[in-house]
């Protein structure tokens, strides 16, 4: 007994990745139910004009979720199924992996999100195509985000190996309180507040909830995501050519296969 | 015959540990050259460098004539790589994997390439199995297609037979023997099975800790050191202190 403690005592020890993994779960569900908790016993009466904002909501971030995952996952399935070596000595640029994994991740997202859509109206009467032609363009910022999140995470696999994989999974949810998805800004903590306009996501659901409970369009928050999403967009793609030449100083790739 | 491979001084470090201490050779058109080495000699580190998996600290490799850095997608196009380390996806069937590598190497009659290569390598039954359910020796096989795939002019393999059976590893050995007979490919051959390097081989490297210790055909290497045979070379060589011949 006392020496299967021991076995996962040791990996446990030996792998901070893996010590990360025990706090930030906890920490990240504590600090987003806090949130939320915290808005709607302040808040009763904000979502009253408007049935079906926190599904709408939910939806989008499942895009967003499932677009991000969804890249890693194809990332992850190389390295799991052991072609990743094969994949990197086949006549490929950088880039062409890049694009075929952003539009492989994005047909993913789409079978993901098309049943969830479909399934709204009728269950719960609810469409989110109310969002009207401006949904077009929160889904492009979401989708954006997703595969920047998915790029940078897989720069990280690259540069770290599989032991980053921990992290793969965890992006989101720790970008999930700042994101303001199921709350407006204003209930973060001013510091918190920071941060979150340093991001898309806070942009894109603020916009969601202004078009469907206000029923006006603010233009200035669909550019502000897109501009954000930019900035990020190009950093992860920088991220993940350096990441990619340190792979192939430190020899993480050729042990990638292994 | 010219030199498909030239390796010009390669050193390889990892911080302060030198994995490989600047070494060179040559693998000519036509020509299987065995790698041998005890574990952490510097085999994978090199096979690493050839494949462009790995940046050297130091040194030249040469592809068919072409430097390995700032070519790398030209030259990957002419070498392939099979190891029991890497596997094809599992879930695809044989055919599909097949037909994703011919994709990606940019193979224009994907269809003509699978069927000759199945019927070479006895695959012709196998084609719509799922990868990840054939046996060992299917799987080598098929590891050893989609190595061939682009009608590599340099094949690096690393331990192609390990874990075959007997029959098995005959026929991948007797294959390689006819193929590269038949293209004039380079073939650069790690492996500790000593029968298969003495069969395949007309010359070998020997590393150790990162630097080519002895260098020779089985034969000379046998008659040179005293032995019976490669393997006990191999084993002389292994537990001597390093000594550049």
């Amino acid at each position: 007994m006392y020496g299967l403690f021991l076995r996962h005592f040791y990996l446990i020890t030996r792998s901070f990745p893996r010590v990360l993994d025990l706090v930030y779960w906890p920490t990240i569900q504590i600090t987003l139910w806090g949130f939320i908790s915290n808005f709607f016993a302040t808040h009763t009466t904000y979502y009253n004009n408007a049935v079906g904002v926190i599904l709408t909501c939910a939806i989008l971030y499942d895009f967003l979720f499932r677009t991000s995952i969804g890249f890693n996952m194809l990332f992850l399935e190389e390295i799991w199924s052991r072609n990743f070596t094969n994949l990197f000595i086949a006549p490929m640029k950088i880039g062409e992996i890049l694009t075929s994994l952003v539009a492989t991740a994005l047909i993913r997202a789409l079978i993901g999100l098309i049943p969830a859509v479909l399934l709204t109206s009728p269950l719960f009467g609810i469409s989110i195509l109310d969002l009207g032609i401006f949904l077009f363009f929160l889904f492009l910022s979401l989708y954006l985000f997703g595969i920047t999140l998915g790029i940078l995470v897989s720069a990280g696999l690259l540069r770290y190996g599989p032991s980053f994989e921990n992290i793969a999974w965890s992006t989101m949810f720790l970008l999930a309180p700042f994101g303001c998805i199921y709350y407006p800004i204003e209930i973060l903590p001013e510091l918190f507040q920071k941060i979150a306009y340093l991001l898309p996501l806070v942009y894109i659901f603020e916009e969601a909830r202004n078009i469907l409970i206000n029923q006006t369009v603010d233009i200035q928050n669909i550019y502000n995501a897109f501009i954000w999403n930019g900035v990020y967009f190009i950093l992860s793609i920088a991220l993940f050519y350096y990441s990619f030449n340190v792979a192939k100083k430190k020899g993480t790739l050729i042990n990638m296969g292994e | 015959m010219k030199n498909l491979v030239e390796v010009k001084n390669i050193k390889k470090n990892y911080g302060k540990n030198e994995a490989v201490k600047g070494i060179s050779f040559n693998i000519k058109e036509d020509e299987i050259l065995g790698l041998l080495g005890p574990n952490g000699s510097g085999k994978t580190t090199t096979i690493g460098m050839l494949l462009g998996l790995l940046k050297p600290t130091s040194g030249e490799i040469l592809i068919n004539g072409q430097k390995l850095e700032g070519n790398r997608i030209e030259i990957l196009e002419q070498i392939n790589f099979i190891s029991p380390y890497i596997e094809l996806p599992k879930k695809l069937s044989v055919k599909q994997n097949l037909t994703v590598y011919g994709k990606l190497y940019k193979i224009n009659n994907i269809n003509e390439r699978i069927e000759f290569l199945s019927e070479k390598l006895r695959l012709g039954g196998l084609l719509n199995s799922i990868t990840g359910e054939l046996s060992s020796g299917q799987k080598n096989r098929v590891s050893l297609a989609k190595a061939l795939i682009n009608e590599p002019k340099v094949l690096l393999l690393d331990e192609p037979t390990a874990s075959l059976d007997p029959e098995v590893g005959d026929f991948v050995r007797s294959f390689l023997e006819d193929y590269k007979k038949e293209k004039k490919i380079s073939i650069l051959l790690a492996s500790h099975n000593m029968n298969e390097v003495t069969r395949l081989c007309k010359s070998i490297l020997m590393m150790k800790d990162g630097i080519i210790i002895d260098k020779g055909n089985p034969e000379e290497l046998i008659n040179k050191h005293g032995r019976k045979n490669l393997e006990e070379v191999f084993l002389k060589l292994s537990r001597s202190k390093n000594e550049l011949n």
